[in-house]
């Protein structure tokens, strides 16, 4: 893992995902690194664009704003459509491909995996797609520590709902160990 | 001592946490973006500590209330974002004026009037200056940290009681949103001002002499409490050469404290060329650029940060003009504090300032491109 590591989550507001970024920060505190997190939303609590960010670093964090996404995450497809474009081709981009579909260039690491259809069909609790999404993503790039990720995960999670959220945790890891299917809506193409 | 285990904490929490270390056991406001965590954050632990939280039918009794809880005798604070900033000047003014303790904290917002709820900006800089009628003194913080808004607002706490002054923590979103790791200590470690519990026999609310602790309410001395100028009683008075005394007293008590109101830092070179003053939240910008200038380059670059706003540091910046060819004031509104920045400069350095006021953080890349222009 390289020094810095910075990793946005986008995606619809109602999402969960400044809970995420919120969650997969304590992990990393925990796990003894420095970490800063930052959100930008707008006044709406559920719709409208949701943006979250998290640098993990083992230096000081200074400017505290991601710039340079090492991780992009896209759990809509209008936040696929914003961010894509502004990473750079080695950044880790993983998208869920039950809202999200669209062609990129094969320069780029796209990883699909159907993130919301997964919790709703497996779990039976759409909420805890964000947790999957932190799954997914923890075990395509080894942020955080597995088992102190999952504790951190129980010790947040509300009340009676530890185990479920853990659970939704490591089917992030089954699908991302399963790979990206071949029905997931998106395709790389060569640029012209 | 066992070292404390570090956490995420946001600058709000950070904000209420130390509040409550500071022995703050009243809090009254309304909730506004992005203020709101501190209230929420006050509203589940202030109970569990004794103390009373109140959401007020709007900023101005939220302002008025905290007033009333210092008077009588609890530590008190309170918490908004610019519209209610607004809506609080004038009750501020009637602390200043009658020296009751409190807290004021501004997590600024892009303005004027309701701007962008969500964005950030410092732009009311100058109204925590002079938001308030009259010629009053000012105390005002603005942290650049997490760990920051956790001990300056102990900080603010402690020279509100001190000096009975209202004091102010001008947050930003930026600040007042993001979580950092932190390691906040444990409550036995922290400089906390006692209450004075020996008081004279002879004691005035305001005596001529000098700063006198506040005896609350209720504790056997009777006195009135007016924001008309007072005498050392509290009666009312308009006699001329009460009045100046009046005024000086208040003035002059954040004169003899200087030394610990006054909190700034610098880094950099020992011998810069091009300096960078900064605050709140673009503290953070202007640091990875000295860490890259300097750090890494060796180039005469250095960043005085100002932790203290008002009363300004003057003597600061007077002693960094006269090292240094030029000034560069990157702030988030159209430019205010970089007016005060040429004002002690005295014209020893050039003075540029450096603004963004499209709701988006001031970025280091803007401030390197500055500093570059300067050294080449």
């Amino acid at each position: 893992m390289a020094n810095r590591q910075e990793i946005l989550l986008t995606g619809a507001g109602g999402q969960g995902l400044i809970l995420a970024s919120i969650v997969l920060a304590n992990a990393a505190v925990n796990d003894n690194k420095n970490v800063v997190q930052t959100q930008s939303y707008g006044p709406e609590a559920r719709g409208g664009a949701s943006m979250s960010g998290v640098i993990i670093d083992i230096d000081t964090i200074e400017y505290p704003k991601v710039t340079t996404p090492t991780v992009l995450l896209c759990m809509n497809q209008a936040s696929f459509n914003k961010y894509m474009p502004k990473v750079k081709p080695d950044c880790t981009i993983i998208i869920d491909s039950t809202f999200v579909s669209g062609s990129y260039s094969d320069e780029y690491k796209v990883q699909a995996f159907p993130i919301t259809r997964a919790a709703r069909e497996q779990l039976g609790k759409e909420v805890v797609a964000n947790m999957l999404a932190l799954g997914v993503i923890n075990a395509a790039t080894g942020l955080v520590d597995r088992e102190i990720f999952r504790d951190s995960i129980y010790k947040m999670a509300p009340k009676g709902s530890g185990e479920l959220n853990q659970e939704a945790f490591d089917l992030g890891y089954r699908l991302y160990e399963e790979g990206t299917g071949q029905d997931i809506g998106v395709s790389a193409q060569t640029p012209q | 001592m066992p070292e404390s285990k570090p956490v995420l904490m946001q600058g709000n929490e950070a904000c209420a946490v130390g509040a409550i270390h500071a022995g703050v056991r009243f809090y009254a406001g309304y909730p506004i973006t992005p203020s709101t965590e501190v209230a929420e954050q006050m509203a589940v632990r202030l109970p569990d500590v004794g103390g009373v939280f109140i959401q007020m039918e709007d900023e101005i009794a939220g302002m008025a209330a905290v007033i009333g809880a210092s008077i009588g005798g609890m530590r008190a604070i309170t918490a908004t974002s610019g519209p209610g900033f607004s809506l609080k000047q004038e009750n501020f003014g009637y602390a200043i004026m009658a020296e009751i303790p409190c807290v004021v904290v501004n997590v600024q917002r892009m303005g004027p009037s309701t701007g962008v709820p969500t964005a950030p900006a410092q732009g009311d800089m100058m109204q925590a200056r002079w938001g308030t009628h009259g010629d009053h003194p000012v105390i005002a913080f603005s942290p650049a940290s997490v760990y920051e808004t956790y001990y300056l607002t102990i900080a603010a706490v402690n020279l509100s009681q001190k000096l009975r002054q209202p004091v102010l923590i001008m947050l930003d979103e930026v600040i007042g949103h993001m979580r950092e790791k932190v390691t906040i200590p444990e409550t036995g470690k922290l400089m906390v001002e006692k209450s004075s519990s020996n008081v004279p026999s002879d004691w005035k609310p305001y005596d001529e002499k000098g700063l006198t602790p506040l005896v609350p309410f209720g504790f056997g001395h009777y006195y009135h409490v007016t924001g008309l100028f007072h005498d050392q009683y509290g009666f009312p008075t308009g006699d001329p050469p009460q009045v100046e005394r009046a005024l000086d007293r208040i003035h002059n008590k954040l004169k003899k404290y200087r030394d610990e109101i006054m909190f700034t830092n610098y880094i950099g070179h020992k011998e810069p060329r091009v300096a960078i003053v900064a605050y709140g939240c673009t503290v953070r910008s202007a640091r990875a650029v000295v860490k890259k200038a300097y750090w890494q380059n060796r180039l005469p670059v250095g960043l005085l940060s100002l932790q203290t706003v008002w009363p300004f540091p003057d003597k600061e910046i007077e002693a960094l003009a006269e090292q240094v060819d030029v000034i560069i004031v990157p702030e988030m509104n159209m430019g205010q504090i970089v007016g005060e920045v040429e004002r002690y400069a005295r014209g020893k350095a050039e003075v540029v300032p450096l603004n963004r006021y499209d709701g988006e953080m001031i970025n280091p890349d803007q401030i390197s491109e500055e500093v570059g222009r300067w050294l080449s």
